[in-house]
């Protein structure tokens, strides 16, 4: 066995070391977020910190309380420091709203199998139930001068706008899901225009959406007479938020519905002849993944204040599956960290090697055609993303884990009645 | 109301059978690969959208050349057409090789991912090299016939108000029909159809009767690739701008209308193609007058996308498919 063997050997098996590198890395990073003026590098490897917390063997507890800890302190007070205070948590804020979409859309793809390409459109229905009745947009078609409405109904909003876009997920479900599955992805697809088609148009006969011009000056939230105005604020929603949906999705993950949905993405026939009632689970998992991305486009209309149909484009859907299928489709802790990377990469990494081989053309060290600028190559990057995974790793990056169950329980142990005969199930016929 | 729809209804069939026609040929390609592979090849409308770049970028170099005032203009327009078949016909082969071949086994999903992936970097290769070369992604056509003449509908009735028809759209149904006719006795009369057919039906079995499978299904892929980037020279005559994200919504109706025939079936496709050609135009003719101006021409992507929704309830198998019932 070699030194560096060695060494990762006593990491995993010694807890004492694995925090103390945790802190330190912890408090290196945050440290150099703290002092250095602009630092993406150091902001991504604080962030990185995360990634480290959920590969030590602590119990679960523990990890989300020390997750806590660095997500509300630790990562707010270091961003703080500089005069980049707001850029970093634009960052941040951004990663957890795509987090919460990835995480809607792992429930229809990574756990129920159905292949949702035209998922913005919830978030769109989202971000326009707030946006028309929080601008004097809705007074346009409801009489009486009730609009814009106060930026205290945002709260409720959040729900109602999870649960319009739920709506939303069941009217395209209903028709959809009688047919074979891969006929969802197209249709879906095309669902995914057509919203962003309507959203554009649908200022005549009555101007409910102010067509391509777009939602202005949305009301911010306000809690209490406090107003929401910016990213470092809108972070603690978005992670409120995000906490609550991550909480759903796991307990969703292991319960009745979840074997359901997963039952179902293995195979449909012996899921149905198990007695799972096929259309009913495939729609409650496209209605729930959608509410996620409703909840989440609210506080998008909020945090941007204007809204208009651009933002929903087709990119933005495989942005979200990207996600998905590179972090790793069903894997909760894989997609989350899939949004981040691909958030990151996004609104990062893409932008400043632009601005850095911008700086090198104008300094004349070397030429890149504009055509090849790297925040233009999205499509290419994602594309090849998704060729690249589906071919080497359709797992993603962290693959999905199913519970293991005890043994005893499985073959009959103290707490079964003794009628029951208690054959003996093999490991086989537990899934995967 | 009836009068201004029964006006325009000669000029509207014109347009929507060239458009028809378009659509009905790349069906074809999708139909073709979910026939033998049962996969949606999501990347065959960026394949019609490279056909239509290739031809045009053949075209512009023909143009610099200066060879296209010594040759008849028909003559440069098939061999554009060739050229685009070929280099589209080897994409499509290169497409299959690389990103379908190693999923044959997987689940259907990974492959939809892969297939996606695929749409999504061609869009952007084709961008790239576009904006390298002219320094614009939309690129204007030149055209080879720019004559039209009018058919004149009113002298048989006043009802009917006069067609104007491109020289380039005769040239839409010429083509068509020959692409059609071709592929149809291509794959009813000859060995290598019967060798496709037999694969469709049964990929193990076709095996067992010394079929090489996998040359099959690259010449599938070629065949369907080539009429999906032919039908990408038509377009750019007939519309005289294209740009890399065209292939997008037109696949996805060209989809429609090879799930309208019945998806797998290679005459279906024909007739699907051409009925939702004519339907579109009629609804972007005609949908402002029937609701009184509220809903435009802007809602014919929605029309068409209603009728796959449709067709998908009540008829899932399309108009001339075979219900298939799912084995255990």
């Amino acid at each position: 066995m070699s030194k560096l063997d060695n060494m990762r050997h006593t990491l995993r098996e010694n807890k004492l070391a694995q925090i103390i590198l945790l802190v330190l890395f912890t408090l290196v990073t945050a440290a150099a977020v703290y002092l250095m003026e602009r630092s993406v590098t150091a902001f991504l490897l604080l962030l990185a910190s995360l990634l480290l917390l959920y590969y030590t063997s602590f119990t679960n507890g523990i990890k989300w309380i020390i997750a806590l800890v660095l997500l509300l302190v630790v990562i707010p007070f270091a961003s703080s420091g500089g005069t980049s205070y707001d850029s970093y948590m634009e960052v941040a804020t951004q990663c957890g709203i795509y987090v919460a979409m990835a995480l809607g859309l792992n429930i229809v793809v990574g756990f129920a199998g159905l292949l949702d390409m035209g998922f913005v459109a919830f978030f769109a229905v989202g971000a326009y139930t707030y946006g028309i009745f929080a601008t004097d947009q809705a007074n346009n078609f409801i009489s009486g001068d009730l609009f814009p409405l106060s930026g205290g109904t945002f709260w409720i909003f959040i729900l109602i706008g999870g649960f319009m876009a739920g709506i939303f997920g069941i009217l395209l479900g209903l028709p959809v899901l009688r047919v074979k599955g891969d006929y969802l992805a197209i249709v879906t697809l095309g669902f995914g225009e057509i919203i962003r088609i309507i959203f554009n148009n649908l200022e005549k006969p009555v101007n409910i959406t102010n067509g391509a011009m777009g939602l202005s000056s949305i009301q911010p939230p306000d809690l209490f007479g406090f107003d929401f105005t910016f990213p470092h604020q809108y972070y603690f929603i978005v992670i409120a938020i995000l906490l609550v949906v991550i909480f759903a999705v796991r307990r969703l993950e292991h319960s009745r519905l979840g074997r359901s949905w997963k039952a179902v993405r293995e195979n449909e026939i012996a899921a149905q002849s198990m007695g799972i009632p096929l259309i009913r689970t495939k729609l409650i998992a496209f209605a729930i993944g959608a509410s996620f991305s409703g909840m989440m486009g609210v506080v998008f209309a909020a945090k941007q204040t204007f809204i208009d149909p651009t933002s929903f484009t087709l990119i933005e859907s495989t942005t979200i599956l990207v996600m998905v299928v590179l972090g790793g489709m069903g894997s909760v802790p894989g997609v989350i960290l899939g949004a981040s990377l691909v958030t990151i990469l996004n609104l990062q990494v893409l932008t400043e090697l632009t601005n850095w081989l911008n700086q090198l053309s104008m300094q004349g060290i070397i030429e890149v055609p504009n055509a090849l600028s790297p925040s233009k190559m999205q499509r290419f990057i994602f594309g090849m993303i998704l060729i690249l995974v589906a071919i080497f790793r359709p797992n993603g990056l962290i693959a999905a884990k199913n519970r293991k169950i005890p043994k005893e329980v499985v073959t009959g142990g103290p707490h079964q009645h003794h009628e029951v005969p208690a054959a003996p199930i093999s490991a086989k016929t537990s899934p995967e | 109301m009836f009068a201004s729809i029964l006006q325009t209804l000669p000029q509207v069939l014109i347009d929507g059978l060239a458009l028809g026609a378009i659509y009905a040929v790349v069906a074809l390609g999708y139909t073709m690969v979910y026939g033998i592979l049962e996969l949606i090849n999501f990347a065959h409308g960026e394949i019609f959208m490279t056909g239509a770049f290739a031809g045009t970028s053949v075209l512009l170099l023909f143009q610099s050349f200066g060879w296209l005032g010594n040759l008849p203009a028909w003559v440069s327009y098939v061999l554009i057409i060739f050229i685009a078949m070929m280099v589209t016909g080897a994409l499509g082969v290169g497409i299959e090789r690389v990103a379908y071949r190693p999923l044959r086994k997987a689940p259907k999903l990974i492959s939809l991912i892969s297939a996606f992936g695929v749409s999504f970097v061609l869009q952007d290769l084709v961008r790239f090299i576009a904006e390298l070369k002219t320094g614009n992604y939309i690129i204007s056509v030149p055209q080879l016939f720019d004559g039209r003449f009018t058919l004149g509908f009113s002298s048989m009735t006043a009802m009917f108000g006069n067609a104007t028809v491109k020289t380039n759209t005769i040239f839409i149904f010429i083509v068509a029909i020959v692409l059609m006719i071709g592929l149809d006795i291509f794959v009813n009369r000859t060995k290598w159809g019967g060798a496709m057919r037999a694969v469709a039906q049964d990929r193990e079995t076709a095996s067992l009767m010394s079929i090489n499978v996998n040359k099959v299904i690259l010449l599938t892929f070629f065949i369907g690739s080539a009429l999906g980037g032919s039908t990408g020279v038509l377009f750019a005559q007939q519309y005289g701008t294209i740009d890399p994200y065209i292939g997008f919504i037109l696949g996805l109706k060209a989809f429609t209308a090879a799930v309208l025939g019945g998806i797998g079936n290679i005459r279906g496709a024909m007739f699907g193609g051409i009925v939702i050609g004519v339907l579109e135009m009629f609804a972007s003719a005609n949908l402002g007058i029937m609701t009184g101006g509220n809903f435009g021409a802007e809602y014919k992507d929605v029309f068409a996308f209603a009728i796959l929704i449709v067709v998908l309830i009540f008829k899932p198998e399309g108009l001339f498919g075979k219900a298939v019932k799912e084995k255990v």
